[in-house]
Protein backbone atom coordinates (compact mmCIF):
# COMPACT_ATOMS: atom_id res chain seq x y z
CA UNK A 1 0.00 0.00 0.00
CA UNK A 2 2.91 2.60 1.22
CA UNK A 3 4.91 2.79 -2.66
CA UNK A 4 1.17 3.26 -4.54
CA UNK A 5 -0.07 5.88 -1.91
CA UNK A 6 3.68 7.21 -2.54
CA UNK A 7 3.84 7.11 -6.67
CA UNK A 8 0.56 8.63 -6.33
CA UNK A 9 1.12 11.56 -4.08
CA UNK A 10 4.77 12.17 -5.68
CA UNK A 11 2.22 13.50 -8.91
CA UNK A 12 -0.29 14.80 -6.95
CA UNK A 13 -0.10 15.74 -3.44
CA UNK A 14 -3.55 17.29 -3.26
CA UNK A 15 -5.67 14.16 -4.00
CA UNK A 16 -8.41 13.87 -2.20
CA UNK A 17 -7.86 11.12 0.89
CA UNK A 18 -11.45 9.46 0.32
CA UNK A 19 -10.79 9.22 -3.45
CA UNK A 20 -7.06 7.98 -2.81
CA UNK A 21 -8.83 5.08 -0.88
CA UNK A 22 -11.22 4.17 -2.80
CA UNK A 23 -9.03 4.03 -6.68
CA UNK A 24 -6.42 2.15 -4.17
CA UNK A 25 -9.36 -0.25 -2.96
CA UNK A 26 -8.49 0.65 1.22
CA UNK A 27 -9.92 1.76 4.03
CA UNK A 28 -9.66 5.97 4.27
CA UNK A 29 -8.51 5.39 7.73
CA UNK A 30 -5.87 3.01 7.02
CA UNK A 31 -4.96 5.74 4.47
CA UNK A 32 -4.46 8.23 6.38
CA UNK A 33 -2.47 6.36 9.24
CA UNK A 34 0.10 5.03 6.96
CA UNK A 35 0.46 8.40 5.88
CA UNK A 36 0.94 10.12 9.31
CA UNK A 37 3.33 6.72 9.72
CA UNK A 38 5.44 7.89 6.88
CA UNK A 39 5.47 11.28 8.17
CA UNK A 40 6.64 10.43 11.36
CA UNK A 41 9.59 8.37 9.99
CA UNK A 42 10.28 10.91 7.37
CA UNK A 43 9.99 8.84 4.11
CA UNK A 44 7.16 11.78 3.33
CA UNK A 45 9.40 15.11 3.54
CA UNK A 46 6.94 17.76 2.87
CA UNK A 47 4.27 18.61 0.43
CA UNK A 48 5.16 21.61 -1.92
CA UNK A 49 4.14 23.07 -5.16
CA UNK A 50 5.75 22.87 -8.39
CA UNK A 51 5.31 26.98 -9.48
CA UNK A 52 6.75 28.21 -12.99
CA UNK A 53 7.82 31.70 -11.15
CA UNK A 54 8.42 33.10 -15.08
CA UNK A 55 4.87 32.87 -15.82
CA UNK A 56 4.44 35.55 -12.46
CA UNK A 57 5.52 39.06 -12.30
CA UNK A 58 7.86 37.87 -9.59
CA UNK A 59 11.84 38.21 -11.31
CA UNK A 60 13.77 35.30 -9.34
CA UNK A 61 17.43 34.30 -10.30
CA UNK A 62 18.44 30.85 -10.22
CA UNK A 63 21.79 29.41 -10.60
CA UNK A 64 23.33 25.61 -10.04
CA UNK A 65 26.75 26.23 -7.84
CA UNK A 66 29.89 23.29 -8.39
CA UNK A 67 32.02 23.79 -5.22
CA UNK A 68 34.99 22.24 -4.91
CA UNK A 69 35.66 21.78 -1.14
CA UNK A 70 38.58 20.05 1.21
CA UNK A 71 36.75 17.24 3.56
CA UNK A 72 37.50 17.74 7.20
CA UNK A 73 39.13 15.40 9.44
CA UNK A 74 35.97 12.85 10.87
CA UNK A 75 33.19 14.98 9.41
CA UNK A 76 34.37 14.32 5.86
CA UNK A 77 31.77 16.66 3.71
CA UNK A 78 29.14 16.61 5.66
CA UNK A 79 30.10 19.69 8.76
CA UNK A 80 30.90 22.17 4.93
CA UNK A 81 27.60 20.66 3.45
CA UNK A 82 25.84 21.62 6.96
CA UNK A 83 27.05 24.61 7.04
CA UNK A 84 25.87 25.81 3.42
CA UNK A 85 22.35 24.10 3.57
CA UNK A 86 21.78 26.56 6.52
CA UNK A 87 21.31 29.89 4.50
CA UNK A 88 17.49 29.72 3.29
CA UNK A 89 18.42 31.10 -0.03
CA UNK A 90 20.24 27.67 -0.63
CA UNK A 91 17.19 25.50 -2.04
CA UNK A 92 19.48 22.39 -2.14
CA UNK A 93 22.64 21.05 -1.53
CA UNK A 94 24.09 17.95 -3.48
CA UNK A 95 27.52 15.73 -2.78
CA UNK A 96 27.99 15.12 -6.13
CA UNK A 97 30.85 12.30 -7.36
CA UNK A 98 33.13 13.62 -10.50
CA UNK A 99 34.84 16.95 -11.34
CA UNK A 100 33.74 18.48 -7.95
CA UNK A 101 32.22 18.14 -4.08
CA UNK A 102 29.46 19.80 -3.60
CA UNK A 103 26.44 21.12 -6.32
CA UNK A 104 24.37 24.09 -4.50
CA UNK A 105 21.02 24.92 -6.01
CA UNK A 106 20.19 28.68 -5.06
CA UNK A 107 17.44 31.26 -5.69
CA UNK A 108 17.94 34.92 -5.59
CA UNK A 109 16.07 37.93 -6.33
CA UNK A 110 18.51 38.97 -9.13
CA UNK A 111 21.72 38.11 -10.73
CA UNK A 112 23.92 40.74 -8.06
CA UNK A 113 22.07 38.92 -5.15
CA UNK A 114 23.57 35.34 -6.50
CA UNK A 115 27.03 36.66 -7.41
CA UNK A 116 27.00 38.48 -3.86
CA UNK A 117 26.60 35.31 -1.80
CA UNK A 118 29.02 33.32 -3.58
CA UNK A 119 31.35 35.78 -3.23
CA UNK A 120 30.55 36.76 0.11
CA UNK A 121 28.93 33.88 2.11
CA UNK A 122 29.96 30.82 -0.19
CA UNK A 123 33.89 31.74 -1.58
CA UNK A 124 34.86 33.03 1.99
CA UNK A 125 33.92 29.58 3.81
CA UNK A 126 38.13 28.36 4.87
CA UNK A 127 37.57 24.72 3.19
CA UNK A 128 35.64 25.77 0.01
CA UNK A 129 38.89 25.75 -2.75
CA UNK A 130 37.21 26.71 -5.78
CA UNK A 131 32.81 27.62 -6.89
CA UNK A 132 31.80 27.64 -10.97
CA UNK A 133 28.21 28.97 -10.66
CA UNK A 134 25.91 28.41 -13.51
CA UNK A 135 22.85 30.52 -14.23
CA UNK A 136 19.53 28.93 -15.28
CA UNK A 137 18.38 30.66 -18.27
CA UNK A 138 15.36 28.37 -19.17
CA UNK A 139 13.30 25.58 -16.96
CA UNK A 140 11.90 22.76 -19.40
CA UNK A 141 10.89 20.28 -17.25
CA UNK A 142 11.27 20.13 -12.97
CA UNK A 143 10.33 17.65 -11.39
CA UNK A 144 8.88 15.51 -13.83
CA UNK A 145 6.79 18.00 -15.46
CA UNK A 146 6.97 19.97 -18.54
CA UNK A 147 6.70 23.76 -17.43
CA UNK A 148 6.94 24.93 -20.97
CA UNK A 149 3.59 22.79 -22.34
CA UNK A 150 3.40 23.44 -26.43
CA UNK A 151 -0.17 24.09 -28.23
CA UNK A 152 -0.99 20.85 -29.42
CA UNK A 153 -3.94 20.60 -32.23
CA UNK A 154 -6.50 18.36 -30.44
CA UNK A 155 -8.05 17.28 -33.87
CA UNK A 156 -8.07 13.69 -34.96
CA UNK A 157 -5.69 13.36 -38.17
CA UNK A 158 -5.86 10.05 -38.92
CA UNK A 159 -9.33 7.68 -39.49
CA UNK A 160 -9.30 5.47 -36.24
CA UNK B 1 1.21 -19.56 -34.87
CA UNK B 2 0.41 -16.61 -37.38
CA UNK B 3 1.04 -12.77 -37.15
CA UNK B 4 -2.16 -11.11 -38.08
CA UNK B 5 -3.00 -7.22 -38.74
CA UNK B 6 -4.57 -6.77 -35.52
CA UNK B 7 -7.30 -9.37 -33.75
CA UNK B 8 -9.70 -8.73 -35.70
CA UNK B 9 -7.89 -10.48 -39.00
CA UNK B 10 -7.51 -13.77 -36.59
CA UNK B 11 -10.85 -13.75 -36.27
CA UNK B 12 -12.13 -13.57 -39.44
CA UNK B 13 -9.15 -16.19 -40.83
CA UNK B 14 -9.91 -18.34 -38.42
CA UNK B 15 -13.83 -18.18 -39.00
CA UNK B 16 -12.98 -18.71 -42.67
CA UNK B 17 -10.69 -21.52 -42.57
CA UNK B 18 -12.26 -23.10 -39.74
CA UNK B 19 -16.27 -23.37 -40.71
CA UNK B 20 -18.28 -25.07 -44.15
CA UNK B 21 -21.48 -23.49 -44.91
CA UNK B 22 -24.27 -24.56 -42.74
CA UNK B 23 -22.21 -25.19 -39.65
CA UNK B 24 -23.16 -23.24 -36.34
CA UNK B 25 -20.80 -20.81 -34.66
CA UNK B 26 -21.49 -19.96 -31.14
CA UNK B 27 -21.56 -16.44 -29.89
CA UNK B 28 -21.95 -15.18 -26.39
CA UNK B 29 -23.48 -11.74 -26.43
CA UNK B 30 -22.95 -9.07 -25.00
CA UNK B 31 -19.40 -9.27 -27.62
CA UNK B 32 -17.28 -7.34 -29.55
CA UNK B 33 -19.36 -6.84 -32.73
CA UNK B 34 -17.17 -8.38 -35.28
CA UNK B 35 -18.03 -11.72 -34.49
CA UNK B 36 -21.65 -12.29 -35.58
CA UNK B 37 -20.64 -10.76 -39.59
CA UNK B 38 -17.30 -12.61 -39.73
CA UNK B 39 -19.36 -15.88 -38.90
CA UNK B 40 -21.82 -15.07 -41.50
CA UNK B 41 -19.33 -13.80 -44.00
CA UNK B 42 -17.64 -17.35 -44.19
CA UNK B 43 -21.05 -18.94 -44.43
CA UNK B 44 -22.28 -19.88 -41.12
CA UNK B 45 -24.95 -20.02 -39.13
CA UNK B 46 -24.32 -17.35 -35.76
CA UNK B 47 -26.36 -19.38 -33.06
CA UNK B 48 -26.58 -16.79 -30.32
CA UNK B 49 -25.93 -17.29 -26.38
CA UNK B 50 -27.31 -14.64 -24.71
CA UNK B 51 -25.08 -14.09 -21.02
CA UNK B 52 -26.81 -12.94 -17.94
CA UNK B 53 -26.32 -10.02 -15.63
CA UNK B 54 -27.53 -12.47 -12.75
CA UNK B 55 -24.11 -14.43 -14.01
CA UNK B 56 -21.74 -11.60 -13.88
CA UNK B 57 -22.06 -12.37 -17.98
CA UNK B 58 -20.19 -15.52 -17.58
CA UNK B 59 -20.58 -18.62 -20.07
CA UNK B 60 -22.44 -21.55 -18.14
CA UNK B 61 -22.03 -25.25 -19.16
CA UNK B 62 -25.67 -25.41 -19.26
CA UNK B 63 -26.26 -22.37 -21.36
CA UNK B 64 -23.56 -23.86 -23.82
CA UNK B 65 -25.40 -27.57 -23.66
CA UNK B 66 -28.25 -26.09 -24.33
CA UNK B 67 -26.72 -24.25 -27.61
CA UNK B 68 -25.26 -26.92 -29.47
CA UNK B 69 -27.00 -29.21 -32.23
CA UNK B 70 -25.57 -31.70 -34.20
CA UNK B 71 -24.54 -28.52 -36.79
CA UNK B 72 -22.54 -26.72 -34.20
CA UNK B 73 -18.90 -26.32 -34.85
CA UNK B 74 -17.02 -23.62 -32.84
CA UNK B 75 -17.57 -21.91 -30.20
CA UNK B 76 -16.30 -17.97 -29.75
CA UNK B 77 -14.89 -17.25 -25.99
CA UNK B 78 -14.54 -13.79 -25.91
CA UNK B 79 -13.38 -13.45 -21.89
CA UNK B 80 -11.95 -10.80 -20.63
CA UNK B 81 -15.04 -9.56 -22.36
CA UNK B 82 -15.97 -6.12 -24.11
CA UNK B 83 -18.52 -4.70 -23.50
CA UNK B 84 -18.78 -6.65 -19.89
CA UNK B 85 -15.77 -6.77 -18.27
CA UNK B 86 -16.44 -9.72 -17.41
CA UNK B 87 -13.83 -13.20 -16.91
CA UNK B 88 -13.68 -16.70 -16.33
CA UNK B 89 -12.28 -18.54 -13.87
CA UNK B 90 -10.56 -21.05 -14.01
CA UNK B 91 -13.44 -23.72 -12.36
CA UNK B 92 -15.84 -22.06 -15.26
CA UNK B 93 -13.61 -22.83 -18.35
CA UNK B 94 -13.22 -26.58 -16.68
CA UNK B 95 -17.02 -26.56 -17.04
CA UNK B 96 -17.02 -25.31 -20.38
CA UNK B 97 -14.06 -27.54 -21.47
CA UNK B 98 -15.88 -30.48 -20.80
CA UNK B 99 -18.99 -29.73 -22.63
CA UNK B 100 -16.61 -28.98 -25.46
CA UNK B 101 -14.62 -32.35 -25.81
CA UNK B 102 -18.25 -34.14 -25.00
CA UNK B 103 -19.49 -32.30 -28.22
CA UNK B 104 -16.30 -33.11 -29.99
CA UNK B 105 -16.21 -28.75 -30.74
CA UNK B 106 -13.84 -26.48 -31.75
CA UNK B 107 -12.82 -23.08 -29.67
CA UNK B 108 -11.90 -19.34 -30.85
CA UNK B 109 -10.83 -17.77 -27.94
CA UNK B 110 -10.36 -13.92 -28.11
CA UNK B 111 -8.02 -13.05 -25.62
CA UNK B 112 -7.04 -9.84 -26.44
CA UNK B 113 -7.65 -8.33 -22.78
CA UNK B 114 -6.10 -10.99 -21.28
CA UNK B 115 -3.14 -8.80 -19.66
CA UNK B 116 -5.75 -6.59 -18.25
CA UNK B 117 -7.43 -9.11 -15.41
CA UNK B 118 -7.61 -7.42 -12.29
CA UNK B 119 -7.73 -9.75 -9.40
CA UNK B 120 -5.77 -13.44 -10.09
CA UNK B 121 -3.84 -13.86 -13.24
CA UNK B 122 -6.04 -14.52 -16.48
CA UNK B 123 -6.80 -18.04 -17.18
CA UNK B 124 -6.76 -19.35 -21.13
CA UNK B 125 -9.17 -22.28 -21.85
CA UNK B 126 -5.85 -23.62 -23.66
CA UNK B 127 -4.45 -24.71 -20.21
CA UNK B 128 -7.28 -26.64 -19.53
CA UNK B 129 -6.13 -30.42 -20.47
CA UNK B 130 -7.76 -31.38 -24.07
CA UNK B 131 -8.58 -28.28 -25.23
CA UNK B 132 -4.43 -27.02 -26.75
CA UNK B 133 -5.71 -29.52 -29.53
CA UNK B 134 -9.15 -27.64 -30.26
CA UNK B 135 -8.42 -24.13 -30.08
CA UNK B 136 -7.43 -21.23 -31.56
CA UNK B 137 -6.54 -18.54 -29.39
CA UNK B 138 -6.66 -14.92 -30.44
CA UNK B 139 -4.42 -11.98 -28.72
CA UNK B 140 -2.17 -9.09 -29.99
CA UNK B 141 -0.73 -5.59 -28.46
CA UNK B 142 -3.97 -3.40 -28.85
CA UNK B 143 -4.82 -3.34 -25.43
CA UNK B 144 -1.78 -5.02 -23.61
CA UNK B 145 0.44 -2.26 -24.85
CA UNK B 146 -2.09 0.25 -25.95
CA UNK B 147 -0.78 -0.04 -29.56
CA UNK B 148 -4.54 -0.01 -31.44
CA UNK B 149 -3.33 1.71 -34.70
CA UNK B 150 -0.87 0.00 -35.00
CA UNK B 151 -2.95 -3.27 -35.85
CA UNK B 152 -0.89 -6.33 -34.89
CA UNK B 153 -2.18 -8.98 -33.02
CA UNK B 154 -1.69 -12.90 -33.55
CA UNK B 155 -3.47 -16.32 -34.08
CA UNK B 156 -2.01 -19.59 -32.40
CA UNK B 157 -3.73 -22.82 -32.49
CA UNK B 158 -3.74 -26.59 -34.11
CA UNK B 159 -0.71 -26.80 -37.06
CA UNK B 160 -3.59 -27.62 -39.84
CA UNK B 161 -5.71 -24.98 -38.79
CA UNK B 162 -3.32 -22.00 -38.73
CA UNK B 163 -1.84 -23.39 -42.30
CA UNK B 164 -5.38 -22.96 -44.14
CA UNK B 165 -5.57 -19.46 -42.18
CA UNK B 166 -2.26 -18.68 -43.16
CA UNK B 167 -3.30 -19.13 -47.22
CA UNK B 168 -6.13 -17.01 -46.24
CA UNK B 169 -3.75 -14.41 -45.39
CA UNK B 170 -1.09 -14.45 -47.61
CA UNK B 171 -3.71 -14.24 -50.59
CA UNK B 172 -5.44 -11.26 -48.98
CA UNK B 173 -2.76 -9.11 -46.74
CA UNK B 174 0.76 -10.59 -47.58
CA UNK B 175 1.79 -9.92 -44.19
CA UNK B 176 1.35 -7.63 -40.54
CA UNK B 177 3.32 -4.56 -41.42
CA UNK B 178 6.78 -5.10 -40.35
CA UNK B 179 6.76 -1.81 -38.49
CA UNK B 180 4.68 -2.69 -36.22
CA UNK B 181 5.97 -6.26 -36.20
CA UNK B 182 9.39 -4.28 -34.99
CA UNK B 183 7.62 -2.08 -32.52
CA UNK B 184 5.84 -5.21 -30.56
CA UNK B 185 8.79 -7.24 -31.02
CA UNK B 186 10.42 -4.06 -28.32
CA UNK B 187 6.97 -4.00 -26.77
CA UNK B 188 8.04 -7.50 -25.69
CA UNK B 189 11.28 -6.84 -24.74
CA UNK B 190 11.36 -3.76 -22.81
CA UNK B 191 7.58 -3.05 -22.37
CA UNK B 192 6.85 -5.49 -19.34
CA UNK B 193 6.79 -2.57 -16.71
CA UNK B 194 4.55 -0.23 -18.39
CA UNK B 195 1.86 -2.54 -19.09
CA UNK B 196 2.08 -3.78 -15.10
CA UNK B 197 2.04 0.26 -14.53
CA UNK B 198 -0.88 0.69 -16.76
CA UNK B 199 -2.76 -2.48 -15.62
CA UNK B 200 -2.43 -0.04 -11.92
CA UNK B 201 -3.66 2.25 -13.54
CA UNK B 202 -7.07 0.92 -15.10
CA UNK B 203 -7.48 -0.41 -11.76
CA UNK B 204 -7.08 2.80 -9.93
CA UNK B 205 -10.21 4.08 -12.60
CA UNK B 206 -12.19 0.86 -12.40
CA UNK B 207 -12.37 1.12 -8.48
CA UNK B 208 -13.23 4.40 -8.50
CA UNK B 209 -16.72 3.62 -11.04
CA UNK B 210 -17.58 0.58 -9.21
CA UNK B 211 -17.51 3.28 -6.47
CA UNK B 212 -19.31 6.15 -8.35
CA UNK B 213 -22.12 4.11 -9.32
CA UNK B 214 -22.74 2.61 -6.04
CA UNK B 215 -23.32 6.18 -5.02
CA UNK B 216 -24.94 7.08 -7.52
CA UNK B 217 -27.29 3.78 -7.04
CA UNK B 218 -26.65 2.76 -9.87
CA UNK B 219 -27.29 -0.79 -10.82
CA UNK B 220 -23.83 -2.45 -12.13
CA UNK B 221 -21.99 -5.54 -10.69
CA UNK B 222 -18.17 -5.55 -10.41
CA UNK B 223 -16.30 -6.56 -13.49
CA UNK B 224 -12.60 -7.98 -13.48
CA UNK B 225 -11.31 -7.24 -16.61
CA UNK B 226 -10.79 -5.58 -19.91
CA UNK B 227 -11.55 -1.45 -19.50
CA UNK B 228 -14.61 -1.83 -19.34
CA UNK B 229 -17.56 -1.25 -16.94
CA UNK B 230 -21.45 -2.02 -18.25
CA UNK B 231 -23.85 -0.22 -15.66
CA UNK B 232 -27.79 -1.20 -15.97
CA UNK B 233 -29.97 1.60 -16.62
CA UNK B 234 -33.45 -0.26 -16.95
CA UNK B 235 -34.50 2.02 -14.12
CA UNK B 236 -35.26 4.68 -15.92
CA UNK B 237 -37.64 3.52 -18.31
CA UNK B 238 -35.23 4.17 -21.71
CA UNK B 239 -33.56 1.91 -24.23
CA UNK B 240 -29.99 1.61 -24.65
CA UNK B 241 -30.01 3.85 -27.57
CA UNK B 242 -32.46 6.11 -25.69
CA UNK B 243 -29.83 6.65 -23.02
CA UNK B 244 -26.98 7.16 -25.04
CA UNK B 245 -28.55 9.46 -27.16
CA UNK B 246 -30.15 11.74 -24.98
CA UNK B 247 -26.98 11.87 -22.71
CA UNK B 248 -24.91 12.73 -25.67
CA UNK B 249 -27.19 15.36 -26.60
CA UNK B 250 -27.93 16.83 -22.94
CA UNK B 251 -24.54 16.49 -21.31
CA UNK B 252 -22.56 15.86 -24.18
CA UNK B 253 -20.83 12.70 -23.10
CA UNK B 254 -20.52 9.78 -25.30
CA UNK B 255 -21.24 5.99 -23.99
CA UNK B 256 -22.14 3.16 -26.30
CA UNK B 257 -25.62 1.38 -25.88
CA UNK B 258 -25.68 -2.01 -24.83
CA UNK B 259 -27.47 -2.99 -27.90
CA UNK B 260 -24.47 -2.68 -29.91
CA UNK B 261 -23.03 -5.87 -28.52
CA UNK B 262 -26.23 -8.22 -29.18
CA UNK B 263 -29.50 -7.30 -28.12
CA UNK B 264 -29.02 -9.01 -24.93
CA UNK B 265 -26.95 -6.01 -23.96
CA UNK B 266 -30.77 -3.89 -24.30
CA UNK B 267 -30.99 -2.30 -20.70
CA UNK B 268 -27.11 -1.40 -20.17
CA UNK B 269 -24.61 0.94 -21.46
CA UNK B 270 -21.24 0.72 -21.99
CA UNK B 271 -18.45 2.59 -20.16
CA UNK B 272 -14.80 2.59 -21.49
CA UNK B 273 -12.25 3.57 -18.54
CA UNK B 274 -9.37 3.80 -20.85
CA UNK B 275 -9.38 7.36 -20.24
CA UNK B 276 -7.66 9.58 -17.83
CA UNK B 277 -9.28 9.53 -14.02
CA UNK B 278 -9.40 13.00 -14.82
CA UNK B 279 -11.71 13.48 -17.65
CA UNK B 280 -14.05 10.00 -15.74
CA UNK B 281 -14.40 12.14 -12.93
CA UNK B 282 -16.00 15.08 -14.95
CA UNK B 283 -17.68 12.27 -16.91
CA UNK B 284 -18.82 10.91 -13.64
CA UNK B 285 -20.18 14.28 -12.45
CA UNK B 286 -22.32 14.65 -15.74
CA UNK B 287 -23.62 11.09 -15.52
CA UNK B 288 -24.97 11.66 -11.91
CA UNK B 289 -26.34 15.21 -12.91
CA UNK B 290 -27.78 13.80 -15.72
CA UNK B 291 -29.13 10.86 -13.65
CA UNK B 292 -30.67 12.79 -11.30
CA UNK B 293 -32.53 14.83 -13.66
CA UNK B 294 -34.27 11.46 -15.19
CA UNK B 295 -34.92 9.63 -11.85
CA UNK B 296 -37.26 13.37 -11.21
CA UNK B 297 -38.92 13.03 -14.61
CA UNK B 298 -40.75 9.77 -13.24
Amino acid sequence: MREKILSIIEKNSRIDLRELAIILGEEETDIVNEMEQMEKEGVICGYHTLIDWEKTNVEKVSALIEVRVTPQRGHGFDSIAERIYKYPEVHAVYLISGGYDLLVSLEGKSLKEVSNFVSDKLSTLDTVLSTATHFILKKYKDHGTILDKKEVDERIQVTP
Amino acid sequence: MLVTVGGSEAIDIALRAMVDPGDEVLIPQPSYVSYEPCAVLAGAKPVIIELKHENQFRLTAQELEDAITDKTKILILPFPNNPTGAIMERKDLEAIAEVILKHDLFVLSDEIYAELCYTEKHVSIVNIDGMRERTILINGFSKSHAMTGWRLGYACGPKEIIEQMYKIHQFCIMCAPTTSQYAAIDALKNGDEDVQMMREAYNQRRRYLVHAFQEMKLECFEPFGAFYIFPCIREFGLTSDEFATRFLNEEKVAVVPGTAFGDCGEGFIRISYAYSLEKLKIAMEKLEHFINRLRAEK
